[in-house]
């Protein structure tokens, strides 16, 4: 195990830890014009977020970080070679954070910070799953390891696939959230969203893993080949069947953490597709892929950021609980008087 | 326009924009951090109205302070991707920290700040106050180290055409990084001084809230003028280090062409076109301020090639208005006291209307330092291993980077016309009325906010 493979690891955990936890907020945003129906509905669960989205969203910045000191030619490649998709992800985490914080203070333009809220949640949900696919599928780079191809090629039916299926991913998680802080009318259609895109992603999911056996064997074949692969593969199915029986048995909590243990398995699932790249090469040489060790820092700065993961991580991991745990129940309207 | 000047220009308009929020944010922090400790310890009613009010003041200013600060972290990749690479294994390190020890703690206590006071103790809503201030603190201090890295590069070696680390702690205590932070934060501190001065001045003024803008107004005005006196020797302090370790850079501050003795310090002036400064200086300032002697040489612009020096008249302009600005803060500040000492601070309306007046100054003095460092250092955006142009991304276009500054123009105007009205609204609405607030709590209800009066349910959001 070298320290470029910890890291490897532990940015795949960073981003998995936001999938989960960002994830339901952002799914939140996504169903908050379809599941409220009234200023009480808009309150619940925009308060039902409201005091965690903001640390969640950390994970985002924290493992973009990472992969920056990590990884450089990583950060350098996808962030410049995916430009105008980056820049609309940032536009939409802009859109969002401004509309949670101002729609509360400002009565006149209700309408349009619900609008960036809905917006802003739904644009990230959706492209950060089509940056995955292609990172996933692979893409054509230079010999200095910059993306070489276009923005429209970028939106190759695979890779929006994979973002459809993270979009639904994440709107399945953000119903199970809403289900389990809201009360009465608002928490019985929330139960029943989180059902039906639970089964909408549940399609999408088996449509990308073919599309993937089919299209990107080398991912599934590095899955089906290593015994990694095969763990994160059981834990996927675990987490479809415990999801499955909670949900019908209303489970809401239990559907929650059933849905995370899912993401896990997904996330896995991905890193060990691509390892030993971090972004493989498509149609230039293979020697152009971005691969863990190539792509890594020297091994002092890995070293140091190692020690201070290890001290922080946990310490923010304590505190986060904390905060979750002084927001525990059900979400009133008006709980986001101060 | 070729792709290396749009996305500088993109880089300035957004750090620019993001440093107005920022430093408002880290010293209104300070207010809250304050007033929340007088209401930990009084109790009284009347005080958590006090904190209540610089809360939602900070809170509104943060949030827009944190999704342009996303903007900073994501323009490394997408516009600078030679720079990344070249720096990753230095620079990248100081963000990710920023993220795990900073970002984590002032946006995870912001929560309780926000939805908490019912929810905990008194205690524990005062110990989330200074978390999240203490968050802001230490994220000012990570950005600085991967910036003053930037400015007096050390603890690295360059290998395969990368800067690789060889010392963490001589990277982050780089020789720069103490003047910056210091000289940054108290700038920052002394702005949200201003914005808590002008508000309460604004209270004076209209007669409403004098007892809460009195308070308000002499914490505000002792701790600024604390800070005030302080900057000019925190600025020397890193105009010291400037002078040793980027002397192109000073050289530039002060348009001195020759390497030279006796080399006069402006208090004003402007950069003729073949060179020369028309101006007032003092004669041999410069070299008595460096090195305590007329006889001390300063290193001139001459000294290096052309295509080596910084702009000179606007890194001239910047450093000599943040200065000239400075000194304007420690005589407003005296005033204040003064007038505040007499007792006629509440009557001197012309006074209150410069108090107003020197928030978007002390915005404009932080930004203007910022811009002198910055521009200062160019052409290089790593000092002397690494030109601003070989820094971009070779593969993003000119057409790109227009769409984007025009996205950002036009959603960043939109936001600021945004924060503005609510800011201004907040302060227009004022602390809670503490006679309702005490007749609630005697009835043993929470007091009563406006959000709770109105027709609709109580909004909520974060």
């Amino acid at each position: 195990m070298t320290l470029a493979n910890i890291w490897f690891a532990l940015v795949a955990v960073l981003l998995t830890v936001y999938v989960i936890l960002d994830g339901f907020d952002l799914g939140a945003g996504v169903l908050y014009p379809f599941l409220a129906r009234s200023e009480d509905d808009k309150s619940v669960i925009r308060a039902s977020i409201g005091p965690v989205w903001d640390g969640n969203e950390v994970w985002l910045l924290t493992g973009a970080g990472a992969i920056f000191a990590a990884f450089p030619m990583v950060y350098a490649m996808t962030f410049s070679g995916f430009y105008l998709a980056i820049m609309l992800v940032l536009f939409g985490l802009i859109l969002r954070a401004v509309s949670l914080e101002f729609r509360h203070r400002d009565n006149s333009w209700k309408a349009v910070w619900d609008g960036t809220f809905f917006i802003g949640s739904l644009v990230p949900s959706l492209l950060v799953g089509v940056a995955l696919g292609n990172v996933i599928r692979g893409v054509p780079m230079d010999p200095q390891g910059n993306y070489i191809g276009t923005f429209w090629d970028l939106l190759n039916p695979y890779s929006l696939l994979v973002g459809v299926t993270g979009l639904f991913l994440l709107v399945q998680h953000g119903a199970a959230w809403v289900s389990i802080k809201a009360d009465g009318a608002l928490h019985d259609r929330a139960w029943s969203y989180r059902k039906v895109t639970f089964w909408i992603c549940a399609v999408l999911a088996v449509a990308t893993s073919l599309a993937t056996i089919f299209t990107v064997s080398r991912a599934s074949d590095n899955v089906f080949g290593s015994v990694v692969g095969w763990l994160f593969l059981a834990v996927f199915l675990i987490g479809v069947l415990y999801t499955i029986w909670q949900m019908y048995k209303g489970g809401e909590l239990q559907s929650f953490v059933g849905s995370a243990i899912i993401i896990i398995g997904l996330a896995g699932i991905a890193a060990v597709g691509n390892f030993p790249d971090m972004v493989p090469a498509r149609g230039t040489p293979p020697a152009t892929s971005l691969t863990v060790e190539r792509a890594a820092s020297e091994d002092l700065t890995l070293t140091v950021m190692l020690i201070l993961a290890v001290i922080f991580v946990p310490v923010v991991l304590i505190y986060t609980a904390l905060i979750y745990k002084t927001f525990w129940g059900k979400t009133k309207a008006g709980d986001a008087d101060y | 326009m070729d792709a290396v000047l749009l996305a500088r220009i993109q880089f300035a308009l957004t750090v620019g924009y993001h440093f107005i929020f920022v430093p408002i944010s880290i010293g209104v922090a300070m207010m809250v951090v304050l007033s929340e400790r007088r209401y930990y310890r009084s109790g009284i009613p009347a005080d958590k109205a006090a904190s209540n009010f610089w809360i939602k003041l900070f809170t509104a200013t943060f949030a827009i302070g944190v999704a342009t600060g996303i903007t900073m972290e994501f323009a490394f990749g997408t516009n600078w991707a030679e720079y990344s690479r070249f720096v990753g294994n230095i620079f990248g390190a100081p963000l990710a920290a920023e993220g795990l020890v900073a970002f984590f703690l002032e946006s995870t206590f912001l929560g309780i700040l926000l939805f908490g006071r019912k929810r905990v103790s008194k205690r524990f809503y005062y110990i989330s106050a200074w978390l999240v201030w203490i968050g802001s603190l230490l994220s000012a201090l990570w950005i600085l180290i991967a910036n003053s890295w930037m400015q007096t590069p050390a603890g690295y070696e360059i290998k395969d055409g990368k800067a690789v680390l060889t010392s963490f702690w001589a990277a982050a205590l780089n020789p720069s990084i103490g003047p910056r932070y210091f000289h940054t934060v108290a700038a920052a501190l002394l702005t949200g001084c201003f914005v808590v001065a002008g508000v309460c001045a604004y209270y004076m003024l209209k007669k409403r809230h004098v007892q809460f803008a009195r308070q308000a107004m002499l914490w505000a005005a002792s701790v600024g003028l604390v800070l005030a006196i302080a900057m000019p020797f925190l600025g020397h302090w890193g105009a010291l280090v400037v002078a040793e370790y980027q002397p192109i850079k000073m050289a530039a501050f002060e348009n001195i062409g020759d390497t030279q003795t006796n080399a006069p310090l402006y208090l004003f002036g402007w950069v003729n076109s073949d060179g020369e400064t028309t101006g007032i200086s003092i004669p041999s300032g410069l070299s008595l301020m460096l090195g305590l002697s007329p006889d001390h040489e300063v290193t001139g612009l001459n000294s290096v090639a052309p295509e080596d020096r910084p702009p000179v008249q606007l890194t001239f302009q910047s450093y000599h208005l943040m200065i000239a600005l400075g000194f304007l803060f420690i005589l407003v500040f005296l005033v204040a006291i003064f007038l505040h000492w007499r007792k006629r601070l509440e009557n001197a309306r012309w006074f209150l209307w410069v108090l107003m007046a020197c928030i978007p100054l002390s915005i404009i003095a932080i930004n203007m330092g910022w811009m002198a460092a910055e521009v200062g250092r160019q052409p290089w955006v790593v000092q002397g291993l690494m030109r601003t142009t070989d820094g971009v991304s070779p593969l993003v276009s000119a057409g790109q980077i227009w769409t984007t500054i025009g996205l950002f123009v036009l959603v960043y105007l939109v936001l600021f016309i945004a924060w503005l009205r609510i800011f201004l609204g907040i302060i227009k609405k004022g602390p809670e009325d503490t006679a309702e607030m005490l007749e609630a709590e005697k009835a043993g209800a929470e007091p009563i906010t406006p959000e709770t009066t109105g027709p609709a349910p109580a909004g909520a959001g974060r």
